[in-house]
């Protein structure tokens, strides 16, 4: 009888795994540019994202989820708390989605059911759910509006605030990060081909000089 | 196109949005108890005004939330957003 080698879990299945755009890496360096009129784009793969859906009309609940998570829960709506290492995600008025470094996901969700344990909630890992797609640069912003009907002016939509809207004709999740501007567009796997041939697209004109 | 008002995420495109056809329209609490014809209007009967006319719609590429407006069918012009109070998804 011949005995299968089981595969450690940490880190056997770690290898093993691809993320989304992983070969389109160099295609994305390629159609990067740096300088007054440009525009990078990349993939940051396996962010932590859980998911918490709470009950909002529980102040206790959401006290001891934030003393929990060590991060405060925004409340404004299509806000972020925290930064690109550590962030919770506005998604809807009893939604939101905690974003951390890879591997983090137990963690995480064995915190926020801590919390939860008596109360109705859920807090799910759906790091696989969705990857990351990092478009930043002077004028990501002029690249972005071209696929996204969102009014991205500072005015209107700046660093630490996220939106779920279209992309072209995908749902994401669009949070900007930075003043660059610099945003992440939160996409599932599957649609993540289509979004970066739509931003490698709307690129081009500010790209090839 | 037009502009429509989620009570939660503020003005966005209509395509974000998914139609769900006119509001507080209640299901017979006891479907038993009523004849073929009132199940029948409750099922497939529905006001069609020229003017106001309330109606639900969800923000499904968005916080995914059910809400209520008023929207004039003349118009388009669209008022009086709260959350949906049926609840229904």
């Amino acid at each position: 009888m011949t005995v299968l080698n089981t595969v450690e879990p940490a880190t056997g299945l770690a290898s093993l795994r691809r993320s989304p755009l992983a070969d389109r890496a160099a295609e994305f360096a390629a159609s990067s540019a740096d300088g007054l009129r440009g525009v990078r784009l990349s993939e940051e793969a396996f962010l932590t994202q859980v998911n918490l859906r709470v009950p909002p009309e529980s102040p206790a609940l959401l006290a001891g989820l934030e003393r929990e998570l060590g991060l405060a829960l925004p409340h404004r709506p299509n806000s972020v708390v925290g930064d690109e290492r550590d962030a919770v995600l506005w998604l809807g008025p009893d939604e939101w989605l905690v974003i951390a470094p890879e591997g983090r996901a137990d963690r995480v969700v064995s915190r926020a059911r801590t919390a939860m344990a008596d109360s109705v909630g859920s807090s799910v890992d759906v790091s696989a759910d969705r990857t990351t797609v990092r478009l930043a640069g002077p004028v990501s912003r002029d690249v972005l509006e071209k696929v996204c009907s969102l009014d991205l002016h500072p005015r209107a939509f700046g660093a630490g605030q996220c939106a779920r809207t279209l992309v072209g004709r995908v749902r994401v999740a669009l949070w900007q990060v930075g003043a660059e501007p610099a945003y992440r567009l939160l996409v599932h796997c599957s649609f993540a081909g289509y979004l970066a041939d739509l931003l490698l697209d709307a690129m081009a004109e500010f790209t090839h000089a | 196109m037009l502009l429509i008002h989620c009570p939660w995420c503020g003005a966005r495109d209509e395509a974000e949005f998914r139609y769900g056809g006119q509001a507080h329209v209640d299901r017979p609490p006891d479907p038993n108890a009523v004849d073929d014809r009132e199940w029948g209007e409750y099922l497939f009967v529905r006001d069609n005004p020229r003017g106001r006319f309330s109606e639900r719609w969800v923000h499904s590429a968005g916080c995914r939330r059910w809400f209520d407006v008023v929207r004039d069918t003349a118009t388009n012009e669209m008022s009086a957003e709260v959350p949906s109070r049926s609840g229904r998804r």
